[in-house]
């Protein structure tokens, strides 16, 4: 209970130094402070972008361009093989002629279309799968399996460009991965870094202190605590600062999303991610501190 | 409460400063340590409280071989000895009361034992009414008797000193001497490290002088 008590008379102790010394303290917190915001904004980006993409991934659908000589009897008796496919949830038939049509409706060359003599179009048959087999690695032996039949001239899965883009977004996050580490680093090295200048500062009364009988517990105990604290000021001034990132992009991306007939709004820090970048912050500020005190105060022994 | 025997100390890079020094200081005892300046004075109180450690020899205080205390046992004995020191080392940024009440910070006393014990040892040195100046604006002779009100707060039964009228008049150091009479004769046991041979004629306490890292004269207990 005593034990408990000094530890928090330290940590108020160490609080009201930080607030007084404000110009330094929200120096060092505001570097902290940007510093973690990189990474957050960039996993938010990143978490929002694939949250954007995840809802079409699961109707991704495969085309087959029928070959040229197969009759509409013939894609007919193919939509009904196929339909019996346990993978397959439905099969559509998409005539040459209605392929025209569509072709003419949304792409504006209806001008341009008359002048062909013939219909330059395949016969298409749509293959919605199940979803359980709408993932990337269910989809591609299906893609090769109806490949292979003979009135099959292409067999294309439609939202390819989703899973480049999934595949592009792996790496991306991945680099934000290692951009966090390097940052997290650089917030031990900083905090490390000024607990160095306060013990030097406080050089003096490391020693009187030893002097009079203080435990290296003891003296390290607030500048451990300063190095917490100012971690996870840091971290909430990153929470502050990925927040007003968001709020200001918030209203252009509504407007973007709903030009696509979207209704997506972006996802901010949940409380999960809050915690854990707050929780973040504290360890590393921790941690800068323990190796700054460890290898500087070793050093100040009374003279 | 001391006993040096056969002690040596060398410092890095082959100075002497003690050298075979031997002698024993009772329970209750008051002794004057002299001698010139480099003469072995401040080693010899810095071996007390293992700021440094002896090269050779015993050295035991308070029942304690201080040859065999592992350094996480140091400052456990460092709060069982009160020291003062010739620059005060008080610290500026603090009222008188804190600094007084940092041994006992230290320890990890509860709050209502600390202001007490404070006041307590502040009234001793006359300075109760000063509790929540800053040491700087304290003239010198207060600023040391704010040291000594921190060297017994802790209620020590040993006492070190050295050069504690260093910077005083003779007025001013007479003061001090007698406050370490004073705590003497209610038990403490006091070495006092000075060059002022005065003090030694005014109160006929025992007197160990060092010559040279040696100890060339023991006058012996005196009444």
């Amino acid at each position: 209970m005593n034990y408990l008590l000094r530890h928090l008379q330290v940590f108020f102790y160490t609080l009201g130094q930080l607030v007084r010394t404000p110009f330094a303290s929200l120096m060092t917190i505001s570097v902290i402070g940007i510093t973690l915001a990189l990474p957050a904004t960039l996993y938010l980006l990143v978490d929002n972008i694939q949250r954007v993409t995840a809802g079409w991934d699961g109707e991704a659908q495969i085309s087959l361009f029928l070959k040229k000589n197969v009759a509409a009897s013939g894609a007919r008796f193919l939509q009904q093989r196929l339909q019996r496919m346990p993978e397959v949830k439905h099969v559509e038939w998409i005539p040459p002629e209605k392929g025209l049509a569509e072709l003419r409706k949304v792409s504006g060359f209806s001008g341009a279309l008359k002048v062909l003599d013939e219909n330059p179009l395949p016969g298409v048959l749509v293959v919605v799968p199940k979803k359980s087999y709408a993932t990337p690695d269910g989809l591609k032996p299906l893609l090769q399996r109806l490949g292979k039949f003979s009135e099959v001239d292409l067999a294309k899965i439609d939202l390819e460009w989703v899973q480049r883009l999934q595949a592009m977004l792996q790496i991306v996050r991945r680099g934000v991965l290692v951009l966090a580490g390097l940052l997290a680093l650089a917030v031990v090295l900083i905090i490390g870094n000024t607990i160095r200048l306060a013990i030097l500062n406080r050089r003096d009364e490391i020693e009187i202190t030893k002097l009079i009988g203080a435990t290296n517990a003891f003296v390290r105990r607030p500048f451990l605590y300063s190095g917490f604290l100012q971690g996870l000021l840091g971290a909430v001034m990153a929470w502050l600062l990925v927040t007003g990132i968001l709020v200001l992009l918030d209203g252009p991306i509504q407007e973007l999303t709903s030009l696509y007939g979207s209704r997506f709004r972006v996802q901010g820090l949940n409380l999960a991610t809050s915690g854990l970048l707050l929780l973040g912050g504290g360890v590393l500020g921790w941690l800068g501190s323990r190796l700054s005190v460890g290898r500087h105060l070793r050093n100040i022994e009374p003279q | 409460m001391i006993q040096f025997d056969t002690v040596f100390k060398r410092y890095p890079g082959g100075y002497d400063a003690l050298k075979n020094i031997s002698f024993h200081v009772a329970d209750e005892e008051m002794v004057f340590l002299t001698g010139h300046s480099g003469a072995g004075k401040s080693t010899l109180l810095k071996l007390l409280t293992l700021i440094e450690r002896p090269t050779r020899g015993q050295l035991i205080v308070n029942n304690k071989n201080l040859i065999r205390l592992p350094g996480w046992r140091v400052p456990y004995l460092r709060r069982e000895i009160g020291v003062v020191f010739q620059d005060h080392r008080l610290l500026n940024d603090r009222t008188v009361f804190d600094n007084v009440a940092l041994p006992l910070v230290v320890t990890g006393l509860h709050r209502r034992d600390i202001g007490r014990r404070v006041r307590a040892a502040l009234d001793k040195v006359g300075l109760l009414s000063k509790e929540n100046l800053m040491p700087i604006v304290l003239s010198g002779g207060e600023q040391q008797r704010v040291g000594i009100a921190r060297a017994v707060v802790n209620k020590p039964n040993l006492l070190l000193a050295d050069e504690p009228t260093g910077n005083l008049d003779e007025a001013l150091s007479d003061e001090i001497i007698d406050l370490f009479h004073e705590f003497n004769q209610h038990g403490v046991t006091v070495l006092v490290a000075t060059h002022d041979l005065r003090h030694i004629q005014r109160l006929r306490k025992r007197v160990l002088q060092l010559q040279n890292g040696e100890l060339i004269f023991d006058s012996g207990v005196r009444s």
